[in-house]
This record gives C-alpha cells, structure tokens and sequence, in this order.
C-alpha cells in the first residue's frame, strides 16, 4: 500500500499513509481540527474554511481537508492565528443564524452550536436585519428550516454520492443560496432521512421526531432492524418507554451511520392502536374475547397435550422476524416435545442449495464488509437499491472509493446500472443466459462478490457457483433474502427437512404448503408469520394458536391469540443475510406482551416439558445454539457490539430442499410485510407517493 | 471609435484597431495577420513556451502570473486531450479591454489561440465570453468562421497537417466565473462555484483535462511575441514586466478611454498627460490602479510605475488595468459600500468567511453611509475584513476585503464624518434626515 | 415543448461544439438564448433543456439560480439594464438609475404591465471608460447623459423600437 509519510501535528511527530488529509491524521491521533464541510467518506468541499491549520513554510493558512500530508510537514492547529480565524468564521456563521437554540430540535447535538462553545464568538455584533425564509416540509419525514442552513452540502453529498437519488441541490446563489428538493417544493426519493442525519445544524429535520423532545431526554438503544435482512444496526431513542426517534450517528454495527427510511422510522407499528396487547379466547359463540396470560396459556397447552396425546398432527410456521433462540427454541419444542417435523417457515432465497453448492469449493459466503471492499460484484435478478438498501449503499461507496466493478443482469432498470461497467437486461429466470457474455470480463477481475436474487434457485444456484469456480479467482456469493432473519431461521432448522445446522431431519414433516393442503391437521401454531394472508387451510376447523402483534388474516381465524413481543422489545440475537450475527436489545416493553421465547416456553412449562427445554433466557438458548449449530460458537462479546459471519455448514447438506418453495415478497423501500401495514410512516410515504 | 488615442500610447495590441474595417480577416492579413502562427508552426513547442517565458508576458487578467510558465505547467505527454480556454468573461468593474480586442482585431486573439495550442499541443480551444457581449460572442462567431474557410483553424490548418478547433461559449452573468476554476465549472454547465486546487488548469483543467486558461489580452499578446520576437515585447516593458498593456481609464478624468501604454508607465502621467487629467479641474483624491478588488491609493501614493511588481510594493494590485479615478468631491464611504455591495451580490456562496462576509459588510456600509452607524462599526468594517482576508476558498473574499481594509485605513476621517447621524458630506440631495 | 427552426438549429450548433459525451457544456449556452425565445427559465424549459442534456431537472435549476442574467420569470420585451458599480456610480449612474425608476415607475426587477420594459440596476457591465453605461437586452449606450436616457425611456415607452430612437444610438464597441 501507500508509502508511510513523517510529519509533525502540533508538535508530536507522527506517522501515515502518503495522501492522507491532515484533517484525517489529526483526528487519528486524537487532534481535533474542527470542520462543517469535511464528512469522511465523501467528495471534498474546503467551504466551511473551519479546519483552516498553519502549515511551516507556507504563506496562508491552509485547509487541513484537502491538504494531503507530507513529508516533514510541520503544522499547527492551535496558534492564536488560527483560534481567530475559527472564531472569526463561526461569527460570520451566527451571523444569519437564527440563534433559537431552546425550541431547534438540533439542541444538544448540534455541530455549530459545539463549536461556538468551544472555538468562542458567543457574543454577537451582528445588529443587522437576518434574511428569513419560511420553513417548509419537502415530504412526510423532510423539513427545511433555510435560515438555519449553514450551506456545508453534506446533505446534498449524502443524496446523491451516498444514495445515488440526487434529490438535493443549491439554488440561488451567494448568500441567498439554498437547498432544493428535486421536486420544485418537494422530495422524490428514497426518504432514508440521511440528509437530516447529516446535518450539522437543525436545518434537516425530521417529520417524525421533530420538537417531540430532546436528546439528552432520552435513552439510546442499540439494536437490529427488524425489517429487511440487511441487518443494519439502528439506535433507538427512548423516552419514558416510548421510541422516539431512530439512527446511527455513532456509526457502530455494520452499517455506519446508514438506514434506510424503514431502519429509520418504520419502528413506528410498535405503537400502532391496534396493537394487540391482551391474549384472546374463541368462546363458545365462536367470538374472540379478552382472556388472561394463564388462562390462554392453559387452553394451549390442554389442546396441544390432547393432540399429542392422541398421536394428532400438528403443523408450525415459524417467522424470519423472530429472533435465532426463538426460532431454535420453538423448532426444539415441536421436535422434541410435540414430536413433529412439521415445521416451516417462508423461504425467501435459496440458502440452503447455495451452502451446500459451495461444499467443496473455494467459495464463501460474502460479508457485508466485502462489498464494501471487494474489487467487482454481479448482481443477479435482484433490485438492490430497492430491496436491499444497506448493501447497495455499500457496492455504492466501493465504487465511489474504490472505482469497483459492477455488472448487473435484471429484467427491469436498477439503480446499479448507473454505475455499472455492463449492464444486461434479462427477463427473470432466464438471467443465466447472460452469463457466457459476461465471462471473459468477469475473469478479469482480481476478486468478485455475486449477489443473486430468489429467482436463482436449485439448480441454478449450482450452476451458478460452478460458473464462478470456473472464473479461477476468489468469488464469494450472497443468496438475498427477506427481513431481519430469513438467514437465521434457516440456519436454526425451522424447515421440515433440516434440524439446527442443516443436518437432515430424518423424516421430513410438511412445509407450509403442504400444512395448508392437509385436510387432517389437528393443530396449527403461527408465530410470527400470516400464512393465511392470501390462502386457506384445507383442514376444517383445526385448532389454531397465532402468536403476534396483529390481528392479522391469520390471527382472525384462531382460536387463542397470544400478544408477541416486537422486535424492539425483547433480546435475543438475528443473523442478517451475509450470515452475520447481531444482538438484539430491548427497547422498550410493550404492556400486555411477551417475547415469543418466553410464550413458547411457557406453554412448554404449562406441558410439563419445562426440564426438557430449560430457561427461556436468550443468553442460554444461545449457549445451545453454539453447540448446535457450525460457526455460531460465537464469543458472546464479538457480536454485543459487533457481528460475526457464520458458515453454518461444512460439507454437503444431506437434504435436497425443494426450490419451489423459495419466492422472495420483493418487498420495496416503503413496504414490509404486515409491519408495513401498521407503520404509520410508511403508509404516509406510501400515499404522498401515490398523490404526485 | 471607442476613444481618441493619445499620442503617448505604444501600440502593439492596438495597431490595427483604426484601420479600416480593422476586424476583416483581409485587413488582418494585410497587416502580418497570422505570420506569427506560421513561424509558431514551424517551432517546437519547447521554442514556443520558451520565448513566451523571454518576452516577460505575465497574465492581464488580474494575478500577472508568467505566461509563459503556466504554459510549462501542461504535462508534455497527456493521454487525454488538451484544451485552451481563453477567459473572456471580463467583469472587475473598472474594466473594458477585452471586449475592444475582440471587436477591433479578433484574428489577432484567433492567432494567438492558436499559437497557444501549438504550445502545447492542444487540438481544441473555447473562448468563454460574458453573456452580457452578446454581440461579441456573434463578432468572434463571424471572425472564426473566416478563419476556418481559409484553412486557419480545423483539420490539417494551414495545410501543416494538424488540427486546430475554435468555438464562442457564452456567460450568463456571473463575475465569479471569471475566476479560471469557477469558469471551467461554468463551461462544463455547472454552478460557478470554484473548484479545489491543485490540481491546477494545467494539469486538470476542462473536462479534468491539461488546459491552458489565459485572459483574452494575454493571447493577444502572443503573435507580436512570436513575430517580433521575445526581446522586443520585454523591451516595452519594465524588468520582469514585458510589453504594453491596455489601462482602461474611467471615474473622473477628462479623457477617458482605453489606452495601450507601456507597463510600468507613471501613473500620474497616465491620469494627466493620457487621460487629461481630473474632470473639472477638481483635486484628486483617490485613484483604484487595477479594477475594484485592487486597494485604493491615495493621491500621494500615485506617483506609482504601472506595472506588477511596482503597484505591488506600493500595497496594492496592477489587476486587470482598470484604473478608476476619484476626485476630491468622492464620497469614499460611498464607493467602499458600492464595491461591497458588487461583491456581496457576486460572491457564489460556496465558503462561509466570503458568502456570510460580503453580505454583512454589504449591510454594515449601508447602514453606515445612511449616517446609522456607529465608532465601533469602523473597526468592526475592518475587522470583519480581515476575518474574510486569507480565509476564502477563491480569492473573490481578498479581493472584497483588501479595498475594503484600505478604504477604511485610508480614509477613516470620511468613516468617522459619516458617524452621529450626520448626512453624507457628500451627497447634495441626501436623502437622510439629519440627525 | 418546441422551438422556432432557427433555436433548434441554435441549440443543435451548440451541442455539437462540445465533445460528445460533454453535452451538459452546452446548458448554460442553451438557457440563455433559449430565455430569449421563451421569455423565462420556465419549468418546462428547464424540464425540455434537462432532457436534451442529460442532466436532471434539479441539475438545471441550480444552475439557472446561478446566473444573474437568467430570469425566472419575464422582463419586459425591452429589458433596460443601467449600471452603478464603481464607474458608472462616479460618472452618474446612479442617478440615471433613479431617473429611470422614476420615469418608468418601476422598481428592480420590476416590469410594466403591458410587459413591454423592465427594469434593472446591474453590476459593471464591461464599459467602465465609457461610462456611465446602459444596455437595452444585449445592446450597449455609452456616455448616457439624462437627457439621452429620457429619449430612451420615452421612445420605448411611446411604443418604438430602440432601433427607431435614433437619437440615441447603440455602441457596440
Ligand atoms: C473573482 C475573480 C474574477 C476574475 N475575473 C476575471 C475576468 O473577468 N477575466 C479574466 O481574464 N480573469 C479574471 N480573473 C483571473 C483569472 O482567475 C485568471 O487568473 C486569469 O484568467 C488567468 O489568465 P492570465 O494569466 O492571462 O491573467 C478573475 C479572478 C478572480 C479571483
Ligand atoms: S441542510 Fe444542513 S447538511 Fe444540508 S447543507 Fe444545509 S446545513 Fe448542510
Ligand atoms: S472542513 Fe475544510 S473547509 Fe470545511
């Protein structure tokens, strides 16, 4: 890599690689040199003029933000010529300023207001009138405040470098200059709320959380997105049990400071009013009424020891939102204590053929980090942007960085192909026939991540790690699947045919398909998941437990309803869809809920099965799962802060699974399955988009 | 005519400029049109930037910096193409030569255009024109046009088997964009915001590419550079300072005009013996030497040689030859918040010292002159001017805040009559109502 | 959105000085005769011009904000621009911007309402040795005297052309 350069910051010699910015030694080393403009990871600006450093030997007083470091470089960060000249700019700055700092959301976390703290100019001799321009709201979760905007552009960068959109620009010019929306007087994006994130001042601010409250109000919680299977760690406000905003300013988790509008602020159905927050009982007129925890638990757990007792069939759908000790749990239980294989869940890419096409190869799974970091990626069937915003966002700043290679085959325009160096357009399930033209090219590059939709399944998942060993570079694959933890359930063995790290189950149980088609079904137990959205159950009047938020589709035809815990609210680990582990961590509590861990658990207990299937603690089920499962023997600090990528499997899986079963719901940036449904951000989104 | 030369002028620039149809391709010919180029055809572009670098030419569009070494600057292997781009924007206010040398002898810019390319090895040149010289823009369109029918600019020009592209490209009001990196952005179809340097024009100029970026009267220096030779064009000039250069005179002079004169002639004699000296026979008071961003001299301080390094020592700028002259009935409160105001309403926004500076000096003047300011608002005049000063992304924030800062140094007696809510001393008609 | 013949060939010249992948240079060549044909940076101007160069809609209103002469909604046919920067103001130019105000009764920036003339106080414009300076749309006056001015504003006022007040005629030097 690049050479090492000398030079001193400050007076303390240091050390680093050749191009770096002095901004970015100094920081590295524990200097702060004070900036608006500069944002690490994107185009450089020098317009704030706030990182202006002495350099020896050179006249005027230089931007540490574009300055590269050089060899025996002296600079100074701290003269009396530089404490003026910070002051002196963060006078100007205040100067247009509205300075309502006790009613701007931005209070408490606001880069100017720090820094007029720190670099001094508090008093102001600006007497003359300010320019005023009204507030106004460019979408459901955009609002400008103009005159509080101190034109650094991050936001414009973060748009259209960071997201590839390109909704932002500068109006005007001078010191009326402003930042427009792409649509006259709104927004037409991604409403990923980046910009308002980014935003040093509280100028961006957000629809949803605005004068809700302040930040040092509130307690920040740290956890997983429950919505796509990118995994993206999101920081959730909370305030008095309430979740108020949510983000990742401190740029922990695989995702940086990235989320997408869902990770952002479709935590909102946790809330929703028809949040169901008591267990309900089909009484004898056939209605569902209000019932106790203990008296739902004890009508389950009578029925479901009768149905065993008596050798009846059960059928479980478990759910890719649930967490992996949930999942583990429930399948052990229904194994082990109901004595049935008849477990499944929605399958939404195929895992499970590409771990075991990859046995005996040089492929790997690719982590998150790889896209970030390797030299090209073949895009297969999939609208990346769209249904997988957190990775785009990644292949994005690789290209951005590291000019990498991207190649997309798809049957509709994508995102990606702007950046593409080929792009082909192939109806879906026939994607394969492009790959012969792109073999040579492909060949060429040192390295390449393939990252393919659900409609590469079976035998094309084969085929298609074949063509890539036969490429003769290292190649690392990613099956893109739905929600927070599609990967995990099947890793957990939540299928009829495979146990907890893919060993064959034996005797094969029904999926969800042949469950709904069985006619003799003594009981069907849902967790999580709505199998009757858009079907029926062949079987008449079975004896139907749905455990979940709603009173979906599926729950209106149960006969005992019990109140699950969302996401938000409980502990427990996912595993996104580069086989990464990430902690869940409850933020708040819903009254009237329990996690589904401890449902399963306590109707395990009210079985008399509570020795069998011990504690219903996460921590403990996990202790089972690494034993269980290959590559989860996790050291529990590694995945507290961070994650860990997982090879679940290590050799052929015994099983051929039936890709028939695997179909993706595409799921876009503004919808998500029931969650969708009851968020209310993203039905606002929904509708402002159709209104246009 | 524009105006009636003087005798004292040495015209090289200019020669043509009275000749009949002196902007006719013919009369250019007639009178060594397009020699130079031939001769530069048949040198090395080694030759060629060499004896630009003798002659002494430095830059006419503002900075002076050596012509000839900024030529050097363009890599001499480029696998992308290179460009030459001629600033034609023409907007610091004092300013009016460029239009005169396109409209009186534009083949001569055309040659020296060319020449440049040769320099360099550059197959395409853009002249950027202020929107504002919309009839210009029409005249140099004509003008290439004729050199293109006569085989002087395209594929194989002058039949020497290289190519030579020449196009118009117009402004659409922005003095900013004459500043060279904001008007690449300009031309590529962008904001005029300023771009980071380096990398220079030289190295990334157009389209990323190697580009030579010149002012209009800087190109028309060449061919007379390249015909008559290097030694000539530096013996009009003072050491270091080659040539004539074009001083447009304006403010309160008898005689108005642009005049070609040599660098380094005195300025007092260029504001009575070539402009006739101050209108009405008033005093003078103040004289701007270079167009509105250059610090204002006072009288005394104009016994001053006009050429770079001279005006310099004396604490201000030769700029771009626009020399404003100020009589005694000036108000100087006046002419800071006029040049303020220009500034504020110029400066693109891009950096916060410039952007937020201009604006609130802009505002602190006006309400100064309205006789609402106050003792403490003259320091703070300077103050705020010395918080732009050296801090801005371009230099459009040191051109607003020099003259500024010697406004107020030079004449803070004007400033402090103007204090207590007394009407502009100056102002006949004020529009205040005395305090 | 179309264009006269003679624009169309315009703006085809225009895209064809730049290099083929580079057609956005010719954006802001584009605007500003096309104003003169449209009237104003339109919406639908901007939409039209953004197609033909590639960029987007946003793109080109960031750049049409840039440019002061680009206007974002009508002059009058006869757009009278006076100028009081540094030259102008010490020869008169401030004065001549009064009289027009005055004369007009408009303001900056301010139209008459048969839409024939605007106004406009404008920064240097290039004719500081000739000042104080006028220019009606793209054509200069130079050494304007008040009584000259008057001529101006009344011939355009009275409905004539600037060509027909030949009083006073243009310097386009
Ligand atoms: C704010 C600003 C405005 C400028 N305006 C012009 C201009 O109108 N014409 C010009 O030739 N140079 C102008 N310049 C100078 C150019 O940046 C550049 O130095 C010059 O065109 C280089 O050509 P030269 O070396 O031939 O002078 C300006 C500079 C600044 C900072
Ligand atoms: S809105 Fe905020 S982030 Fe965006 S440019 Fe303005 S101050 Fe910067
Ligand atoms: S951080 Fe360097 S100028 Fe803004």
């Amino acid at each position: 890599m690049a050479d090492l350069v000398k030079f001193t910051i400050d007076g303390i010699e240091l050390e680093a690689p050749a191009g770096t910015l002095v901004i970015e030694a100094a920081k590295k080393n524990g200097i702060e040199i004070p900036s608006f403009c500069y944002y690490e990871g994107y185009s450089l600006q020098a317009a704030c003029r706030m990182c202006l450093v002495e350099v020896e030997r050179m006249p005027k007083m230089q931007v540490a933000c574009t300055l590269p470091v050089g060899p025996g470089m002296v600079v100074r960060t701290n003269t009396p010529q530089i404490q003026a000249a910070r002051k002196g700019t963060l006078e100007f700055l205040l100067g247009n300023h509205p300075l309502d700092c006790p009613v701007c959301d931005k209070g408490g976390e606001c880069e100017l207001q720090d820094m007029v703290f720190r670099y001094g100019a508090g008093e102001s001799r600006f007497t003359e009138t300010k320019i005023h321009v009204d507030e106004q709201q460019w979408s459901p979760v955009v609002f400008y405040d103009a005159p509080r905007c101190i034109l650094c552009f991050r936001c414009v960068r973060a748009c259209d470098e960071g997201m590839g959109v390109g909704a932002l620009g500068v109006i005007n010019r001078g010191a009326v200059s402003l930042i427009a929306p792409n649509m006259q007087d709104h927004l037409n994006c991604d409403e990923c709320g980046q910009c308002i994130d980014i935003c040093p001042v509280g100028a961006l601010t957000s629809g949803t959380y605005r004068y809700q409250t302040r930040p040092w109000e509130m307690e920040h919680v740290g956890t997983i997105c429950t919505h796509c299977s990118d995994g993206c760690k999101t920081t959730l406000g909370v305030r008095h049990e309430q979740i108020m905003r949510g983000n990742n300013r401190d740029r922990s988790g695989i995702n940086g400071e990235f989320l997408c509008v869902k990770g952002r602020y479709a935590f909102d159905f946790y809330d929703h009013a028809e949040r169901l927050q008591t267990p309900m009982v089909r009484n004898v007129a056939g209605k569902l009424e209000p019932a106790s925890w203990s008296k739902a638990l004890e009508v389950v757990a009578k029925k479901f020891g009768e149905i065993k007792a008596r050798g009846g069939r059960f059928g479980i759908v478990g759910s890719n939102h649930t967490t992996n000790e949930e999942n583990f749990y429930l399948q052990k239980f229904a194994r082990e204590c109901l004595g049935t294989n008849n477990i499944d869940h929605r399958r939404t890419g195929d895992v499970t053929t590409l771990v075991d096409a990859l046995s005996g190869t040089s492929g790997t799974l690719a982590t998150t980090a790889d896209l970030y970091e390797k030299k090209a990626f073949l895009i297969i069937g999939a609208d990346l942007s769209i249904e997988h915003p957190f990775l785009a966002f990644q292949i994005r700043a690789n290209y951005r960085h590291h000019q990498a290679h991207v190649y997309t085959v798809t049957a509709d325009e994508v995102r990606e192909e702007k950046t593409a160096v080929r792009a082909i357009r192939k109806p879906r399930f026939q994607e394969f026939d492009a790959l012969p033209e792109l073999r040579d090219a492909l060949a060429a590059e040192p390295n390449l991540v393939i990252l393919f939709g659900d409609s590469v399944k079976g035998e094309d998942v084969r085929k298609l790690v074949a063509f890539g060993e036969s490429l003769g570079i290292p190649v690392s694959y990613c099956a893109l699947v739905d929600y927070s933890n599609s990967r995990g359930a099947i890793d957990m063995g939540l299928t009829p045919e495979l146990l907890p790290g893919y060993h064959a189950s034996g005797t094969p149980g029904l999926n969800v398909g042949e469950m709904l088609a069985a006619t003799d079904l003594d009981a069907f137990w849902v967790i999580g998941e709505n199998p009757l959205e858009n079907a029926k159950l062949s079987t008449k009047r079975p004896f139907v437990v749905v455990q979940d938020m709603f009173l979906t589709e599926t729950a209106q035809k149960a006969d005992v309803v019990l109140p699950s815990a969302s996401a938000y609210e409980k502990n427990g680990t996912v595993t996104n869809g580069c086989g990464e582990v990430q902690k869940l961590k409850r933020a708040v509590s819903m009254l009237g809920t329990k996690p589904d861990l401890e449902i399963i658990g306590l109707i395990a207990k009210e079985m008399g099965f509570a020795p069998r299937m011990g504690p219903w603690l996460p921590d403990t089920v996990f202790n089972e799962i690494r034993k269980a499962v290959k590559g989860y023997d996790i050291p529990l600090p590694a995945i507290t802060l961070g994650a860990q990528q997982t090879m679940p499997v290590n050799g052929r899986v015994g099983v051929q699974t039936n890709p028939d079963l695997v179909a993706s719901a595409h799921e876009n940036l503004f919808t998500s399955g029931t969650l969708g449904r009851y968020s209310k951000i993203l039905n606002s989104v929904i509708e402002k988009r159709a209104n246009q | 005519m524009y105006n009636s030369p003087s005798p004292l002028e040495v015209q090289v620039l200019t020669r043509r400029f009275r000749l009949p149809n002196s902007h006719s391709i013919e009369t250019y010919l007639q009178n060594d049109g397009y020699k130079a180029v031939e001769k530069a055809l048949g040198m090395s572009q080694e030759d060629i930037i060499n004896e630009v670098k003798a002659s002494g030419l430095r830059g006419r569009g503002g900075a002076g910096f050596p012509t000839g070494m900024k030529w050097g600057f363009v890599p001499r292997t480029s696998p992308k193409p290179k460009y030459i781009m001629v600033n034609g924007d023409e907007s610091e206010p004092g300013t009016c030569k460029d239009r005169l040398l396109m409209q009186y002898d534009p083949h001569q810019l055309i040659e020296g255009i060319i020449i440049a390319g040769q320099a360099v090895g550059a197959e395409q040149g853009y002249i950027y024109i202020r929107g504002e010289f919309r009839y210009l823009i029409e005249h140099m369109d004509r003008a290439i046009a004729e050199a293109y029918q006569r085989g002087f600019l395209g594929a194989n020009i002058f039949g020497s088997g290289k190519t030579f592209h020449l196009a118009t490209h117009s402004g659409a009001g922005a003095y900013e964009c004459g500043e060279e990196s904001a008007l690449l952005e300009s031309f590529e179809g962008k904001r005029g915001n300023p771009r980071i340097r380096p990398p220079f024009p030289a190295v990334a100029g157009a389209y990323q590419c190697p580009t030579i970026l010149n002012n209009v009267e800087t190109y028309c220096a060449v061919p007379s550079i390249i015909l008559n030779g290097a030694a000539h064009f530096a013996g009009l000039g003072s050491p270091k300072n080659g040539g004539t250069r074009l001083f447009c005179l304006s403010g309160h002079v008898n005689k108005p005009g642009v005049y070609e004169l040599p660098m380094g002639f005195n300025l007092m004699r260029m504001i009575n013996e070539v402009g006739g000296g101050v209108r009405g026979g008033k005093k003078l008071k103040a004289v701007i030497p270079g167009g509105s961003s250059c610090p204002v001299l006072k009288a005394d301080e104009c016994d001053l040689a006009m050429d770079f390094d001279s005006v310099a020592a004396a604490k201000s700028m030769l700029g771009s030859g626009g020399v404003v002259v100020m009589d005694e009935d000036t108000c100087m409160v006046k002419a800071a918040l006029r040049i303020m105001r220009f500034y504020a309403h110029e400066s693109c926004g891009w950096c916060i010292p410039c952007r937020e500076g201009t604006t609130w000096l802009r505002k602190l003047l006006q309400r100064f002159h309205d006789g609402m300011g106050t003792k403490s608002d003259i320091v703070l005049i300077g103050d705020l001017s010395k918080n732009m000063l050296g801090r801005t992304f371009c230099p459009l924030g040191d051109a607003a805040a020099m003259p500024t800062i010697a406004f107020v140094e030079k004449f803070r007696d004007e400033f402090e009559a103007h204090l207590d809510g007394k009407p502009c001393p100056y102002e006949k008609s004020s529009k205040l109502v005395a305090a | 959105m179309t264009f006269s013949p003679e624009l169309e060939a315009r703006f085809e010249r225009f895209l064809a000085k730049y290099p083929a992948d580079r057609k956005r240079s010719a954006l802001i060549p584009m605007l500003i005769y096309g104003q003169d044909e449209v009237g104003s940076i339109t919406d639908e101007f901007v939409e039209e011009i953004a197609k033909r160069v590639g960029v987007t809609p946003l793109e080109v209103r960031e750049v049409s904000g840039f440019y002061s002469m680009l206007h974002h909604k009508p002059m009058g046919k006869y757009h009278v621009q006076v100028c009081t920067n540094i030259s102008c103001l010490l020869t008169g130019g401030e004065e001549l911007y009064e009289r027009a105000c005055h004369k007009l009764g408009l303001g900056h920036k301010q139209v008459s309402p048969d839409g024939r003339i605007s106004l406009e106080e404008v920064e240097c414009m290039g004719a500081c040795s000739w000042a104080p300076a006028v220019q009606i749309n793209y054509d200069f006056y130079h050494d304007v005297t008040p009584e000259q001015l008057d001529k101006l504003l009344d011939g355009l006022k009275a409905g004539k052309d600037p060509e027909q007040i030949t009083e006073v005629p243009k310097v386009n030097c």
